[in-house]
């Protein structure tokens, strides 16, 4: 190991205090001998009360690295991690009980996009009291119980929508029951992966305001999955920009926007007005790689993370 | 629950009735035999005695108004049938109705099928959709595989199979019957024990054959519904396992299962009947057995409508219940 790598690694090695530190999580799909990596060596962590801002181009492996973060990988996925600790427990040693209680009351998850994720044959009120009633008991359940109008509220939904069935809401209707649900027990960490994709521009902005806002006001720290750049600027303290399943920068915003290293990172910043829809980051990265100028990501596929600046980390030769 | 809908299903109900009395009506009047002269020719054949057999046929066929028109035959026949439940007489226990002595027989019917019916397809399900759970214990799971291929077995060989086992080689139960002979009609205690003792071989065997059906297509169910977000959302919320596997897994598995239940009626009565006979079973279907050996048309006719008219009616309850169990059917566009 080069001392530069050396630097990297214990630079990019986690705090006391992270609530989320990750050490080369790998996750690949398929059988053994046919395995298709989808996350190479993931190492970053997400401090107390922070928001780490994850954008990728479709494929990249923001979802697989979520679900592996929170040991939900179907059963055809595979994955190693030399570390992988929420707080001070260790996630890849957890058993069932310990990730059951820890899942929501620690650690809650926004899906991408909600089609199909509420129960289509359980009110959605019956979805609430369900999740209240299998993490707590006697007055914390009742005081929660009292909560959800209020939660449902912060998120723009009236409290009719608990006496209608999943298939009665709108895509966005659904998504915000998503963000309300994933708030509700006040974790310490939440997920949210492409949290407002099924909202439109207008209520995507105020949504994803109305999370971080809540995500505030209970102290919690937030992964947040999404290809909007300037949203991302908005609301994100970190940023780590994912290519072909591995991180290609990781920095605080403000120094990835100000201050590029990766080309990948550069093309996504540079394009930043154009960049609202999620298909755009992909159409961005394919025309990188047919510029094939020698400096797009492709053309450097295995550098390891290094820090170029205070905390700011790129996969570039220095 | 929506008036349209209600209607809609009624309405069906009452066609399919009405269609099939008339299918019946048309097939006995296609039948060259006349039941009457074959009834006389068995008597002449067993040596009774028929003066005046000419006389005989005359007043039989004006008293079952076959001398009449066809056209005021058929609306007779229906109004009998519909409007007053009469099926015309029993031939082999003339001057005996029909009704009399199918609506004794429902009752045993009724009481083997419903629970038969149902003790097996809530077993099943619930075994079924056990066997593909992560958290079933292997040794369980095993036991249900091995239990699946008993459903291919036909009834009958499975009936035979458990009367010759159970009732000859280790006579723990009764051969036949429903009760046993000269024991008193009171509903005490013991009388019950001794129907359900009785009951027990006629629905082993039905549950059996038809356990092994639930078995895998509740396997098949629960694997559709493994692939759903909703299930994997909700070990996401951190749910209790057991709550996932009822309200989440088997209860949206058990939505095309209780679809097949409807489909599956008719062959669940059909062979209900041959069970009934090994058995001497006195249902429904030991009375079609005893009409079907003396040629008696018109308790043969009242059956097959008793069986026409449970399974339409069977169906028309699952119809009116599957919406309450499926939100996303609506009562109006629920047209299958
Ligand atoms: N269940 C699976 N089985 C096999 N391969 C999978 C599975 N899920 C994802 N993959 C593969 O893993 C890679 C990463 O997928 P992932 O869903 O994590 O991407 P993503 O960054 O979330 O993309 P998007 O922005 O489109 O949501 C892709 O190449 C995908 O084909
Ligand atoms: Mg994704």
């Amino acid at each position: 190991m080069s001392a530069a790598q050396l630097h990297a690694a214990t630079a990019v090695a986690p705090q006391a205090g992270d609530v989320l530190s990750i050490e080369n999580l790998r996750v690949s799909y398929g059988s053994r001998f046919n395995a298709v990596p989808a996350v190479r060596n993931a190492t970053f962590s997400v401090a107390r009360d922070e928001v780490f801002g994850l954008v990728g181009e479709s494929g990249s492996g923001k979802s697989t690295l979520s679900m592996a973060i929170l040991r939900l990988l179907p059963a055809q996925a595979h994955c190693e991690a030399d570390r992988m600790r929420l707080g001070d427990t260790d996630l890849m040693a957890a058993g069932p009980a310990a990730l059951r209680q820890l899942r929501w009351t620690r650690l809650s998850y926004i899906p991408q996009g909600s089609m199909g994720v509420l129960n289509p044959v359980m009110r959605v009120r019956e979805q609430f009291l369900d999740t209240i009633a299998d993490h707590t008991q006697g007055a914390q359940r009742r005081e929660i119980e009292g909560r959800i109008e209020t939660v449902l509220a912060g998120v723009n939904l009236r409290p009719a929508v608990l006496d209608q069935f999943p298939h009665e809401l709108s895509g966005g209707m659904k998504q915000r029951v998503c963000i309300a649900l994933a708030i509700l027990l006040e974790p310490e960490l939440i997920i949210a992966d492409e949290p407002t994709s099924a909202l439109d521009v207008v209520s995507q902005r105020q949504v994803l305001e109305t999370l971080s806002s809540a995500r505030r006001r209970i102290g919690a720290s937030m992964i947040m999955i999404g290809h909007d750049m300037a949203l991302q600027a908005q609301l994100a303290d970190r940023i780590g920009i994912m290519f072909a399943g591995r991180f290609v920068e990781i920095g605080p915003t403000r120094a990835i926007f100000e201050a590029p290293r990766h080309p990948y990172t550069q093309r996504l910043i540079g394009a930043i007005p154009s960049i609202r829809r999620r298909q755009d980051i992909g159409e961005l990265a394919r025309r990188g790689l047919e510029h094939a100028d020698g400096a797009t990501a492709s053309a450097h596929p295995d550098l390891p993370l290094r820090e170029v600046s205070a905390g700011h980390f790129a996969a570039i030769e220095l | 629950m929506d008036l349209r809908y209600l209607l809609k299903r009624l309405v069906s109900f009452v066609v399919t009735i009405l269609v099939s009395a008339t299918l019946m009506f048309i097939l006995t009047r296609l039948t060259p035999n006349d039941p009457i002269q074959a009834l006389l020719g068995r008597m002449a054949a067993t040596g009774s005695n028929i003066e005046g057999g000419a006389e005989l046929v005359a007043m039989y066929r004006e008293r079952f108004g076959l001398d009449q028109p066809i056209l005021v035959q058929y609306l007779s026949y229906m109004s009998n049938l519909i409007l007053r439940g009469d099926f015309g007489y029993s031939l082999a226990y003339f001057p005996a109705p029909v009704l009399p002595v199918i609506a004794g027989a429902i009752p045993w019917t009724l009481g083997l099928f419903l629970v038969s019916t149902i003790f097996a397809f809530v077993a099943g399900n619930l075994l079924g959709a056990l066997a593909t759970w992560p958290s079933t214990p292997r040794p369980l799971r095993y036991v249900i595989y091995a239990l699946a291929p008993v459903s291919a077995i036909p009834y009958y060989i499975l009936a035979l199979l458990l009367l010759y086992l159970l009732a000859v080689i280790f006579p723990v139960f009764p051969i036949g019957g429903a009760r046993t002979a000269g024991g008193d009609q009171s509903l005490g205690l013991a009388n019950i024990l001794d129907i359900v003792h009785h009951a027990v071989l006629p629905g082993l065997s039905i549950v059996l054959a038809l356990l092994g059906f639930w078995v895998l297509s509740m396997r098949g169910a629960m694997a559709l519904v493994k692939g759903e977000s909703y299930l994997m959302y909700a070990r996401a919320r951190g749910l209790r396992d057991r709550r996932i596997f009822m309200r989440y897994a088997v209860r949206n598995a058990s939505l095309p299962q209780v679809t097949a239940l409807a489909l599956d009626l008719g062959k669940v009565v059909s062979g209900q009947v041959l069970v009934e006979i090994i058995f001497s079973y006195p249902g429904v279907g030991y009375v079609l057995y005893n009409a079907l050996r003396t040629a008696d048309y018109f308790v043969i006719q009242g059956v097959v409508m008793f069986v026409i008219i449970s399974v339409a009616l069977a169906t028309l309850i699952l119809d009116l219940v599957y919406p309450l169990l499926d939100p996303r059917i609506s009562y109006r566009d629920g047209q299958a």
